[in-house]
């Protein structure tokens, strides 16, 4: 499809992983795109292509879509699969949630069971950290055999090191070989490279989600956030508003003096200003404040974490219609 | 006290040792890629407001399963130290 030259193209690498690992995240660092992260299961549908630009090299970036494994034949572990198989990539980067490596390394192993170019990105490490998870990268690479990277995408932390490395030249790897059961595999690895702290985050954490879908506080702590979004969106609309409408408004009679001066038809001016531009002021005036105010605070919400409980809270309302909770997201 | 359970029919707080996955080839396969193998321990933590689907946690990570699916998960209860705060 692309008529391009690429001679500074120094390699493909295709970002595989679970779902919600932050392998968007790391794609859009990389590659200065935009493709729009979510705190939810199956943001990525098909795949992204982008290049990150370091000097006069270019790596070609593959977004897979997430997935826990390889073999259950579902439309994106599919479309995964195929792409890995298909060794148009050089390089698989597996991005791993460094909170519970263990079911990352299921992926790990299913995808080391295709192609020996594998290089492991662990990521999510500042958030292991506040909940007392030790990874050790140096050890995962030795018994893996393969590449390991700490990174914390979403603070830039480490991944200038994995640029780094894509530039150079590929290594030789000597991967572990992989067992049939790879769950049991998956759980003696991580018993050897993951270390945990006892920490009272977890348990603070479990709290919150106690409250926020419990039966008494579930339901009402959710449309008592909704009115209040509702509300700021409505209430905080109005000033801006009025402001922009007035603006364009007063616009509209000079531009009716325009035309009166430079003797245009009626049927033009009316068409033109009073048909054209009145609308597009009216829907601008409208429509652009609430927008600008309701997104961002719905973007809130998320980085709070709090649209997957939503969904779990909705989930058999959803159900009930052949839907599934994650679906409440998108209303 | 120990006693044969379904994932499905844990409250919050409640752990299981698991000893069969049963069901179709489907969602047995499913449930092996989230680490559902036997021998595993998985703790319900959080029940939706409408009592499904629950959320369990399972080698370290939380996940949501509906009943429809727990229920194909047989174990064995176990006593963790903070049992007597469970919420059937």
């Amino acid at each position: 499809m692309s008529v391009r030259c690429d001679n500074n193209l120094v390699r493909t690498v295709a970002l595989a992983g679970n779902p919600n690992v932050g392998k968007s995240t790391l794609f859009n660092l990389l590659t200065g795109m935009h493709q729009h992260t979510g705190n939810w299961t199956g943001k990525t549908v098909g795949t992204a292509t982008g290049e990150c630009k370091r000097k006069d090299k270019v790596i070609r970036l593959i977004d897979l879509p997430g997935t826990y494994s390889l073999n259950s034949h579902s439309e994106e572990e599919e479309i995964a699969k195929i792409y890995i198989e298909s060794g148009e990539a050089d390089e698989v980067a597996v991005v791993c949630d460094a909170t519970c490596l263990e079911r990352n390394l299921i992926l790990v192993l299913q995808i080391l069971a295709i192609t020996s170019s594998v290089i492991v990105c662990v990521n999510l490490l500042d958030e292991a950290r506040k909940k007392g998870i030790k990874v050790d990268t140096k050890a995962l690479s030795k018994i893996l055999g393969v590449p390991v990277f700490g990174i914390s995408a979403r603070k830039k932390d480490g991944t200038d090191a994995l640029v780094e490395y894509f530039l150079n030249e590929k290594e030789e790897y000597n991967p572990i070989i992989v067992e049939e059961d790879v769950v049991k595999q998956a759980e003696q690895i991580s018993k050897q490279c993951v270390i945990y702290k006892k920490s009272d985050y977890t348990f603070r954490d479990r709290h919150i989600d106690r409250i926020l879908t419990s039966k008494v506080f579930g339901f009402p702590i959710m449309f008592i956030l909704l009115a209040i979004i509702f509300w700021i969106t409505i209430e905080g609309a109005n000033y801006p508003s009025k402001l922009l409408s007035n603006l364009l408004f007063a616009f509209e009679s000079e531009l009716m003096g325009f035309f009166n001066l430079i003797n245009a038809p009626v049927w033009l001016s009316g068409m033109l200003v009073h048909g054209v531009y009145r609308t597009v002021a009216w829907v601008v005036s409208v429509m652009l404040p609430p927008m600008a105010i309701f997104f961002p605070l719905f973007t809130l919400l998320e980085d709070f974490g709090y649209l997957p409980r939503v969904a779990f809270n909705l989930d058999k309302c959803f159900g009930k219609c052949g839907a599934c909770g994650k679906q409440a997201l998108t209303m | 006290m120990n006693r044969e359970a379904v994932l499905s029919s844990l409250g919050i707080g409640e752990v299981l040792k698991i000893s069969h996955v049963d069901g179709e080839e489907a969602i047995r396969q499913r449930l092996y890629d989230i680490g559902m193998v036997n021998g595993t321990v998985v703790k319900c933590i959080a029940v939706s407001p409408l009592g499904d689907p629950r959320a369990y946690e399972i080698r370290g990570a939380v996940i949501a399963l509906r009943k429809k699916d727990a229920a194909n998960i047989y174990g064995i209860t176990v006593e963790t130290e903070n049992s007597s705060e469970v919420i059937p």
